[in-house]
């Protein structure tokens, strides 16, 4: 029962990172990229979390962790990218 | 070292001291001190020929590379010292003629010395070493110093050319010979010539013995310009005269000679030596003499003399090997008699007449027959010189020309009555070629000394002031002229001295022991056919030599292009062009034309490498069961790459790229990796990040947006790759031997490792080299980033 759960869940996160995948090709503007990689980051998360539960492991506990952090980090550069045009400003040597 | 050895290094070490010498006593002429060395080499020779006359061979070895064999072994036999004696004798007198040939103030006299040197000690080790290798050392050596001594005044462009097309030809033949050399070694497993002849059983049965053969022949007639490969000698003729005099009349060009006469014990038994050596000698004697008539410069009617002088030494070393099939011996040797006793002829009338051509330019400024004539009254020594030479040339008594020149008639006839071979067939083409050669010797002797000496004086023609030459530059060429003269007269001194044990060498196997050849030379031998041939060639040579304006044109025939010169020249520039069109074709400075070459010999050697081995294999045993998240992960990395290939805009091409690293991430979750998933994530990230860097940096104008282009080689070439790559990885998958060792560290990396993680434990305790060396790749990595970013030398340059 248990394991059809983990399967049914799995099968429905990753129609929805499919759908998340369309628009990431689609996406009429970058700003629509750039969130549904976010959203594409956060579902991995969950497919790292039901997997480790599949695998009855707590090795990928970290995993999940990264993606969150890299996700975070991604989608401020990639906002601070189209807002300033640059990710680090350096105006020293200018 | 024996005194031997350092005999033939002597000129080596000598030739340190030259420029030395050269520029601490500018005063004296620097070529009085090297007179010294020559002498006391030819002294030397001379007191070891006269101690072994009775066939006492002399032996000594040093090591050189012994563990190749490979050794210096000094070898001084008939052959040997012949040669020894001619390059110190003949090199004494060049040296003597070059201190007054050569100008104190206006040459460079310690280079032209040293090369001379060089030469000369590498010419002694060519014919005084036994061990093969050497040998050629010694070869390439004059090769070389012979190039330098062409090039010698290296500004002028005739020198180049000809420095060059000598190099490149010898070079050939030296390396067509070391070819040969090495071929003979490994028929009998000994580098020593010595030991090769005794075993010449083994190499006469041998599959290789032709090839040998061969090599070694291209070798000796290239050195010897035979025909084809006489072209360089006449284009060598723009070397200062006392070298065309030392190098390209009297030594180096009879290397080859001697090379044919040294293997002559090896090759001589088989019927491709006789007629190779024999039809290309005798060949070599026509052409040479035929196309020294219409030569006007007079040191190109040397040079063709010389090929083909050359030429009949080298035929009549063919002719004398057929006597080693005949009982009757005394009658086929004399071929060979007469290929030693005319070699040395040679050496003696074409020195001096080299040095003749030489005061002839030295003193009228010019050696144009056509700007020469009536020479005779002004330059009486010199006159008498010329006509000693050219009349021992060409075979008029009472000269040691014509000595040799009778026995080579007495050879190349009893060719006719050989009945091996087939001789009695194409034989016949031995005496006639013969016969109209020597004509022609005749007439271009008469050309080059009546032309040059007789005749109307044309001073307004001639840049000097024609006047006798210093005593000094006389000197060299009487001693040649007397010695011209005394072998005329007196052929027994040589004799037992010198031609017999030199025979003995070429045809050792006809001696029993203590036995000698019978060397019998005299002027008359009553009326011979020989005679009647030699009394046809003066006379047909004066009325040729008397109509010579009017049947001249006969050498327009050949046509211009038909040529050998226009020939070699034509290859060369052909060779150029190809191969710069060849490289130009393929060397497209594209990387993407270099890419599909190494895809396509990657997909071509691994593919049918694979299919010859039929290495190609399928069987699922090993493989595990597909569950369906790895499906769903495979679709959706397919579907990343995919999106990378066909993506319009190359934003959308990163991300793609993003997509795939990240579902490789989740392979490596699904697999049970968690350090590689980690790692992989972090590393996706940063060159994504990257990516995006250098994609915003293009410049504006190349910035267009474009959908990759489609081309049918890529996309052949990239699904053979994928194909071939993907078959190796399923047939090695399919094909594993041994069992892995996994086993070893999931036991011992807590027991030996101290840690529970296995990945980790493998990367810092059981494989701790590899991370160190992966650290050091990421620190050279980074500092050449920082570099590349800092240290722009260009931009520093315009600030």
């Amino acid at each position: 029962m248990f394991e059809t759960v983990l399967v049914i869940s799995l099968g429905l996160i990753a129609i929805s990172s499919f759908l998340l995948i369309i628009r990431l090709i689609k996406g009429p503007s970058i700003p629509d990229r750039a969130i549904s990689l976010d959203a594409i980051g956060i579902n991995l998360i969950g497919i790292t979390a039901i997997i480790s539960v599949v695998l009855k492991t707590n090795a990928f506990l970290d995993v999940i962790l990264l993606i969150g952090i890299l996700a975070f980090i991604g989608t401020v550069a990639i906002a601070k990218f189209l807002e300033k045009g640059e990710i680090i400003e350096n105006d020293r040597d200018k | 070292m024996t005194l031997l050895h350092w005999a033939i290094l002597a000129p080596f070490l000598f030739a340190t001291f030259i420029p030395l010498v050269y520029k601490k006593i500018p005063k004296i002429h620097t070529g009085w001190f090297v007179l010294v060395l020559p002498v006391v080499l030819f002294l030397y020779f001379l007191q070891l020929l006269l101690s072994q006359k009775h066939q006492e061979t002399m032996i000594s070895t040093v090591e050189w590379i012994p563990s190749l064999g490979i050794n210096f072994t000094a070898y001084v036999d008939g052959l040997g010292l012949l040669f020894a004696l001619l390059i110190t004798g003949i090199g004494s007198l060049v040296v003597l003629y070059s201190i007054y040939y050569l100008s104190k103030e206006k040459e460079q006299l310690h280079t032209f010395y040293v090369y001379l040197l060089m030469f000369m000690g590498a010419m002694l080790g060519v014919v005084l070493s036994d061990n093969t290798i050497v040998l050629y050392t010694f070869w390439e050596l004059t090769s070389f110093s012979s190039f330098l001594l062409i090039g010698y005044w290296y500004h002028r462009e005739k020198s180049i050319y000809g420095a060059q097309k000598s190099m490149l030809i010898t070079v050939f033949g030296g390396l067509s010979m070391l070819g040969g050399f090495i071929l003979l070694y490994l028929m009998t497993g000994t580098f020593s010539i010595r030991e090769t002849i005794a075993n010449v059983d083994t190499i006469l049965s041998h599959d290789l013995f032709l090839f040998a053969m061969i090599l070694i022949l291209l070798g000796a007639f290239t050195k010897s310009a035979q025909f084809p490969f006489y072209i360089w000698l006449p284009d060598a003729m723009e070397a200062p005269t006392p070298v065309s005099a030392y190098l390209h009349s009297a030594t180096m060009v009879k290397a080859g000679i001697y090379l044919v006469a040294r293997f002559s014990p090896i090759f001589a038994f088989s019927a491709e030596w006789f007629w190779t050596v024999s039809l290309f000698g005798i060949f070599t004697l026509f052409w040479g003499s035929f196309n020294a008539v219409k030569q006007t410069d007079l040191k190109a009617i040397l040079a063709f003399s010389t090929v083909s002088q050359l030429g009949m030494i080298m035929s009549l070393l063919g002719v004398g090997a057929a006597s080693l099939h005949f009982e009757n011996v005394q009658f086929y040797t004399v071929a060979t008699l007469a290929a030693i006793f005319h070699l040395i002829n040679h050496a003696t009338f074409k020195g001096s007449l080299f040095m003749v051509v030489g005061i002839i330019d030295h003193e009228t400024g010019t050696r144009d027959i056509r700007k020469l004539g009536g020479l005779m009254s002004l330059m009486p020594i010199t006159f008498t010189i010329a006509i000693i030479g050219a009349f021992s040339m060409a075979g008029l008594p009472p000269f040691n020309g014509f000595l040799s020149k009778e026995m080579f008639f007495t050879s190349m006839i009893r060719v006719l009555e050989m009945d091996l071979f087939r001789a009695d067939t194409w034989g016949i083409l031995l005496p006639i070629l013969a016969w109209t050669g020597s004509v022609f010797t005749f007439l271009y002797s008469m050309v080059l000394v009546f032309k040059t000496f007789t005749g109307k004086l044309q001073k307004e023609k001639l840049p000097k002031v024609p006047h006798e030459a210093p005593i000094g530059m006389l000197i060299p060429p009487i001693i040649l002229a007397s010695l011209v003269v005394i072998f005329g007269f007196f052929p027994d001194l040589l004799a037992y001295t010198l031609i017999e044990p030199a025979m003995a060498s070429v045809l050792p196997s006809l001696l029993t022991d203590k036995d000698h050849f019978h060397v019998h030379i005299e002027m008359w031998h009553g009326f011979t056919p020989e005679l009647f041939m030699t009394i046809g060639v003066i006379l047909l040579g004066t009325v040729l030599f008397l109509t010579l304006p009017k049947w001249k044109k006969i050498y327009n025939l050949q046509p211009e292009k038909l040529t050998l010169n226009k020939m070699y020249d034509r290859f060369l520039s052909t060779l150029d062009d190809t191969s710069s069109r060849f490289t130009r074709f393929y060397m497209t400075g594209f990387i993407r034309d270099y890419l599909v070459y190494i895809f396509a010999f990657m997909i071509v050697l691994v593919g049918t490498s694979m299919a010859i081995q039929e290495a190609f294999s399928f069987n699922p045993d090993h493989s595990a069961s597909i569950g369906i998240y790895e499906v769903i992960l495979a679709l959706v990395m397919i579907a990343g790459t995919l999106t990378t290939v066909f993506s319009k805009s190359r934003l959308t091409a990163i991300i793609a790229l993003g997509s795939v690293g990240y579902s490789l991430s989740l392979f490596f979750v699904l697999f049970r990796a968690p350090d590689l998933a980690l790692t992989q994530l972090i590393i996706e990230t940063v060159s994504v990040a990257l990516f995006l860097l250098a994609f915003y940096h293009l410049p504006e104008l190349k910035r267009k947006e474009k959908r990759l282009r489609f081309r049918i080689v890529n996309f052949i070439i990239s699904l053979g790759v994928g194909t071939i790559v993907t078959l190796v990885a399923i047939s090695s998958h399919s094909e594993r031997v041994s069992e892995t060792i996994a086993s070893y560290f999931i036991e011992n990396s807590y027991e030996l490792g101290g840690g529970k993680n296995m990945v980790n434990v493998i990367l810092v305790d059981f494989r701790g080299f590899d991370t160190m060396f992966e650290i050091t790749v990421l620190g050279i990595a980074a500092l050449a980033i920082y570099s590349m970013i800092k240290l722009r030398l260009s931009r520093r340059e315009e600030g």
